[in-house]
């Protein structure tokens, strides 16, 4: 029996109001260490149900030239894996309710070193993993050990994702499992409402998590 | 470290070589992966496939490649204690000029035997771009090459000849504007475009099974010195060198000589400006393992983890990376990783040019500085095989304006 998750918690009570949750990604560290903990303080006042914490990272693959601008800027001004710790742990200092998850790409945590970043991770009252290139095939990585450590590993699934596939994605996931509505990088088109609609309940069957769906969002 | 029965098993199922490879991919391309791992499996084992392979290496390629005794230059370096006996791989008569084509070859056939119907690549000094367009021009696909805007100016005759071919060049302007951003907006444009499109990687890196069906495929390069020495000389060779950017021509060399103990192996980073300056290539030489572009190998990176800029005078070896199974040979020791300054390379450019009529690229010439340094050291009986990757002609410019600025600058060569 795993502890419940910050993250845990607040889909129950979602569940409870019975409304959608409205998770908002930034990028840790953009455009200076300051003003990025100003940004997410403000978060949850603005409607924010979760906060997803961009790792900056000087190659980041599978995004869009918004969040590349982003990562780039942050690194222009010092940002570290030691400042986005630093940053979540101040926020969390001052907000003890709201999900935090950190994304980004494995490399900066690889060598930060696994066990010592979960140990960090966790307390700097971190809840959540996205690592956009490690699939299920490398779980040994990251995904076993941050469970172990007690941090929920967040899945992406994606239009590719067919369904003799989702089961090996899904079978490690905790906290919710992440929908990449496009096939595309980040910003870079829209999703339809409808194919949206019939991935999420295919993914359902699968799997009991709560359900976001991210990345074919360009406009509010 | 234990010694192993047999350095050519690997990778194992999920691609790794030790600890060195694997599947570093989005979830939106793993689907795709497998699929490509699926079908080069089914490649490999039907003759078919292999028939086609062979009847373009040896009507379209030209191939065999000549086995070339370098007399001039086995000369040049001989001392009085003695001096390899060196042979040129002759890779840059092969069609387009260089070993890029033979890889192509055999993914344009694979991308076909999947119905594929958009090629998508990186290229850095626009060897594997060229190689690209020749093989979407000759199979009728279209194709879009991403390319640094660093090295679209650098290797400018290599951008007009992919446009001639009917190629479209991206340019990359994100990052350092070289390979490294070349590849990571390939990857962009394959994860917005699975259904109908192919990534051709160019060398032996990527997530598996680029580095193993890489290799498999540049394999002939090796096969053949085998052969064509016995033939010879009547024996194996002694010593191979390569240069290493990715490193697909040195472990098409290599590859099937891994297991003979008795045949040293040399592979040659670009050393830049000096590895103690920062500006280089050396992946082995200077960096430490780390996730990049799908694979685990050792990268040039920061204490933080963010991916370095490479430098090298030559865009082939201009990358942060190297291919996995490269970085086990390293650690394994089976293999010895150098590494060869610009200056050292346009050097043994301006030798090999005068000594044998051969214009090298400055990929190949990093290979032949290193054998200058080592050639008069060996026994004059050793066997000596540098790998010739590619030809020159790409490379005057870059040679031409190196030349002058040293002039204007007043620094001896």
């Amino acid at each position: 029996m795993t502890v419940e998750t910050r993250i845990g918690r607040r889909f129950r009570s979602l569940k409870d109001e019975g409304r959608g949750g409205l998770v908002i990604f930034v990028t840790a560290g953009d455009p200076n260490p300051e003003i990025s903990l100003e940004i997410i303080k403000s978060l949850p006042a603005a409607g924010a149900d979760i906060i997803e914490l961009g790792m900056p990272f000087s190659d980041p693959m599978a995004d869009g030239p918004a969040v590349q601008a982003s990562s780039l800027r942050a690194l222009k001004s010092g940002a570290s894996m030691k400042k986005t710790l630093d940053l979540a742990r101040a926020f969390r200092a001052g907000d003890d309710e709201t999900p935090l998850v950190l994304m980004g790409y494995y490399n900066p945590i690889y060598i930060y070193g696994v066990d010592k970043f979960l140990a960090d991770a966790k307390t700097a009252g971190v809840d959540g993993l996205i690592i956009v290139d490690l699939p299920p095939e490398e779980n040994e990585d990251l995904c076993l050990p941050a469970i172990r450590a007690g941090i929920n590993f967040i899945f992406l699934t994606t239009p590719t994702t067919d369904n003799a596939r989702l089961p090996k994605v899904v079978e490690q996931a905790s906290g919710f499992v992440y929908y990449v509505s496009i096939t595309g990088t980040t910003g870079t088109a829209s999703a339809d409402l409808g194919d949206i609609k019939a991935a999420v309940e295919r993914i359902g069957k699968q799997t009991d998590l709560p359900i976001a769906v991210g990345f074919g969002i360009k406009t509010p | 470290m234990k010694s192993l029965n047999t350095y050519r098993a690997g990778p194992d199922e999920d691609g790794h070589f030790g600890i060195f490879g694997g599947r570093y991919v989005a979830e939106t391309l793993m689907p795709l992966i497998l699929s490509v791992e699926k079908a080069y499996s089914e490649a490999k084992n039907d003759p078919e496939f292999a028939c086609r392979m062979s009847y373009y290496f040896s009507q379209y390629v030209g191939r065999p490649s000549p086995l070339y005794f370098a007399e001039r230059l086995t000369g040049h370096l001989a001392s009085s204690r003695g001096g390899a006996k060196i042979y040129f791989k002759r890779e840059d008569l092969n069609h387009t000029g260089a070993h890029k084509i033979n890889n192509c070859i055999g993914q344009i056939l694979l991308a076909k035997r999947m119905g594929k119907t958009r090629i998508i690549a990186e290229t850095g000094a626009g060897m594997h771009g060229v190689a690209v367009a020749t093989v979407c021009a000759l199979f009728d696909i279209p194709c879009v090459i991403y390319m640094g805007s660093v090295d679209i100016e650098r290797q400018a005759p290599n951008v007009l000849r992919m446009n001639m071919l009917g190629a479209e060049v991206k340019p990359v302007t994100s990052g350092s504007s070289t390979l490294k951003d070349a590849m990571n907006d390939a990857l962009r444009d394959w994860v917005a475009n699975v259904e109908d499109t192919y990534y051709l990687i160019g060398t032996v890196a990527g997530p598996h099974p680029y580095p193993v069906m890489v290799r498999d495929f540049q394999s002939v390069i090796g096969e053949e010195v085998r052969q064509q020495m016995q033939k010879a000389e009547g024996r194996l060779p002694d010593t191979l060198v390569a240069c290493i950017g990715g490193g697909s021509n040195a472990l098409g060399l290599f590859f099937p000589f891994l297991d003979d103990a008795s045949v040293r192996i040399v592979a040659v980073e670009a050393a830049g400006e000096g590895i103690d300056t920062g500006r280089h290539a050396a992946s082995l030489t200077a960096g430490a393992p780390g996730v990049l572009h799908g694979n685990r190998t050792y990268l040039l990176q920061n204490e933080d983890g963010q991916i370095n800029e490479a430098h090298s005078i030559s865009a082939g070896l201009d990358y942060p990376g190297i291919g996995p199974e490269h970085s086990w040979l390293h650690d394994v020791k089976r293999a010895e990783y150098v590494s060869i300054t610009d200056d050292e390379a346009l050097d043994a450019f301006h030798l090999c040019t005068r000594l044998e009529g051969i214009i090298p690229a400055l990929e190949s010439a990093h290979a032949i500085a290193q054998v200058c340094k080592m050639a008069g050291g060996l026994a004059r009986d050793n066997l000596l095989v540098l790998n010739m990757s590619g030809r020159g002609d790409k490379d005057l410019d870059t040679v031409a304006k190196f030349k002058s600025s040293q002039k204007s600058g007043g620094t001896a060569a």
